[in-house]
């Protein structure tokens, strides 16, 4: 499903929409991301899962901006998989992209935060909802236009004067964020307080406010978080109905792992900010690898520690 | 009864000024969270550059409709005070960005003084007057030798502040513009996300608070007739009492708050002492911040968990 016809090679690897190539984050000391290189396939639902504090949200934070990497390339190809001649020219020039007629590079790791979302086009959700809590559910979606509003609008001078060409814009983008309300179910609450709205709800809105941007990836760190069992299945249709009919790419951190397995084609699996597998979902789901990182250690380990410890056991009767 | 018309008259026009002059300091206070305690200043800046305009148009280019002479003076007053603006958050406040809380708030009061100064010495620091610019006026009522009047230059003030307001209002309600700012006011990470420019929204709303203000300054001298150096800091400090007042960061709250300290100063002097009238206005600081700190109009600061 995730291979590519003409090569035979996984999709990630034929035409990658993002590369991630030795990215490194270090705090101080300690090192949040080491070395790690993984690809994101273009159309694909990919995966970055991992125990706690593997460095998922951190990667995260690199891609969108949010964080400069200490070192590393996020090469994002816009159109088609970039040729390596031409990734090296653009990490020569020292530009932040190299733009074409039909397709475009850019080194996420040299823009800032508002030009990976406006120009790289990448759209992120976080764990906690960020919501524009004081303005209503269609100025949230609204606002993600800005960009094509301003461009539109003359910087909203026009706007001021209510010539025709901001009346356009204006409309245009009401249209967008009404598609996406139907989308997520939301059309009846468009003039409600954001902040009103109940959790799921709010949830869903993330989504649709970065679908606003027209992202060609989105990222989504945990959307099924805290959600019920059937606001989880909900999600998982909007997710496959955003790849199918805009054919955006979708990176998402996910701990429910029957979402993971149900709608993902790509799984790549972080522990201590290293990568301990990639491929597809069922390759990792069987990876012992992958296994000993969630249980802590592999079988055989944890009885070696336990014929070590048996003497501490016996003494205080503590259980394993 | 007719003294107190006299001075609801002259309060509301007060506090039409104050009302532009807060608008400044509540709209920085909601993005960056910092109180521009130079934009008493600035205010200040703009008479002047109103006054040298209104001298040059009038004596040089020779211009006699006072109409046409204040319109070319509004504008030109608007463009360099938000040109002023624009370089003082530039060199100012943004590279204090993400360092402590106070280090911005410093170098505003470092900017206030320096702007102070410089006028002091650029430009002396006795009263200069321009002379009088419109000066008919109509009597409302007439009882036993008091006139009650209402002059013209107060239409004027109170006509242009509705005006500029709700063209304002429109701005930062209905247009991207506005919900850019609105939305970096609540979330500046998040709007960054969403491929809004931050550093231009802030520079935008230091720009469009100077031109509030610069109107302001433009009204001010038309009112008064002088301009003085020390003129930024009572007019200033009152026009943030009025943000406060209104609840900082809330826009309706700056301008009814800004109408409020007017006409409290004004009823102050009419009835009570004139020598007290910035004691009763400030008194009023106190008073807001002590009992009720999120104002009339502003949004409860809610502490997240």
């Amino acid at each position: 499903m995730a291979t590519s016809p003409a090569t035979g090679l996984p999709r990630w690897e034929a035409d990658p929409i993002l590369s991630v190539e030795h990215l490194f984050m270090r705090f101080g000391g300690l090192i949040a991301v080491n070395d790690l290189s993984f690809k994101v396939g273009r159309g694909d639902i990919t995966a970055l899962i991992g125990p706690n504090g593997a460095g998922k949200t951190t990667v995260f934070n690199c891609i969108t901006g949010f964080y400069k990497p200490s070192e590393g390339r996020l090469i994002l190809a816009h159109g088609r998989a970039p040729t390596p001649d031409e990734i090296a020219e653009v990490t020569r020039i020292g530009e932040r992209a190299l733009v074409g007629r039909d397709a475009g590079v850019y080194l996420l790791e040299r823009m800032p935060d508002y030009r990976v979302s406006g120009e790289a086009k990448v759209a992120r959700t976080f764990q906690n909802i960020r919501l524009f809590t004081g303005m209503t559910v269609l100025e949230n979606l609204m606002v993600a236009q800005h960009n094509a509003l301003m461009a539109a609008s003359g910087y909203s001078l026009k706007g001021l004067f209510g010539l025709p060409g901001w009346t356009k814009a204006q409309k245009a983008a009401t249209e967008t964020a009404k598609y996406w309300l139907d989308k997520v179910g939301l059309t009846d609450r468009a003039d409600d307080p954001a902040g009103d709205l109940p959790y799921g709800a709010q949830r869903r809105l993330e989504i649709a406010r970065a679908m606003c941007s027209e992202p060609i990836l989105l990222c989504l760190d945990e959307p099924a978080a805290g959600l019920n069992p059937r606001e989880s299945l909900e999600l998982n249709t909007l997710l496959r109905a955003i790849r199918a009919e805009h054919g955006t790419s979708i990176l998402l951190i996910e701990h429910d792992m029957s979402v993971v397995m149900e709608i993902s084609d790509h799984v790549v699996v972080l522990d201590y900010g290293t990568k301990i597998s990639d491929g597809t979902p069922r390759a990792v789901k069987d990876d012992p690898r992958v296994i000993a990182a969630y249980l802590g250690v592999d079988e055989d380990a944890v009885e070696e520690v336990e014929a070590e410890l048996h003497i501490e056991h016996a003494a205080t009767g503590a259980g394993a | 009864m007719e003294i107190f018309v006299q001075q609801l008259i002259n309060g509301l026009t007060l506090g039409s000024i104050y009302g532009l002059i807060a608008i400044g300091y509540t709209m920085v206070f909601g993005i960056i969270g910092m109180v521009n305690f130079a934009h008493g200043d600035v205010f200040m800046v703009s008479a002047f550059i109103a006054l040298i305009c209104f001298l040059l148009v009038t004596t040089v280019l020779g211009i006699t409709s006072i109409f046409l002479a204040l319109a070319i003076v509004l504008v030109v007053a608007m463009f360099f005070t938000s040109l002023l603006n624009w370089a003082i958050e530039r060199v100012a406040y943004r590279p204090l960005r993400g360092s402590f809380r106070l280090a911005p708030m410093i170098s505003a009061i470092g900017m206030s003084i320096f702007l102070a100064n410089f006028v002091q010495v650029s430009q002396g620091p006795r009263n200069k007057p321009i002379p009088p610019m419109v000066t008919d006026v109509i009597v409302l009522m007439d009882s036993g030798g008091y006139q009650v009047t209402l002059a013209w230059k107060q239409i004027i003030i109170m006509v242009i502040t509705a005006l500029l307001l709700g063209g304002f209002w429109y701005l930062v309600q209905k247009t991207s513009l506005g919900r850019a700012q609105r939305a970096c006011e609540q979330d500046r990470k998040m709007a960054a996300l969403l491929g809004i420019n931050v550093d231009h929204t802030i520079s935008l709303t230091f720009v469009i608070g100077a031109a509030l203000a610069a109107v302001a300054g433009t009204l001010y001298l038309m009112y008064y007739g002088v301009a003085n150096f020390a003129d930024g800091f009572v007019p200033g400090v009152k026009a943030f009492t009025a943000a406060v007042l209104g609840g900082i960061g809330s826009l309706p709250g700056a301008v009814l708050g800004g109408l409020l300290i007017g006409l409290i100063e004004t009823f102050w002097s009419a009835y009570f002492s004139i020598e007290y009238k910035d004691v009763a206005a400030f008194s009023i600081l106190a008073i807001t911040l002590i009992f009720m700190p999120q104002g009339l109009l502003g949004r409860p600061e809610v502490e997240k968990v």
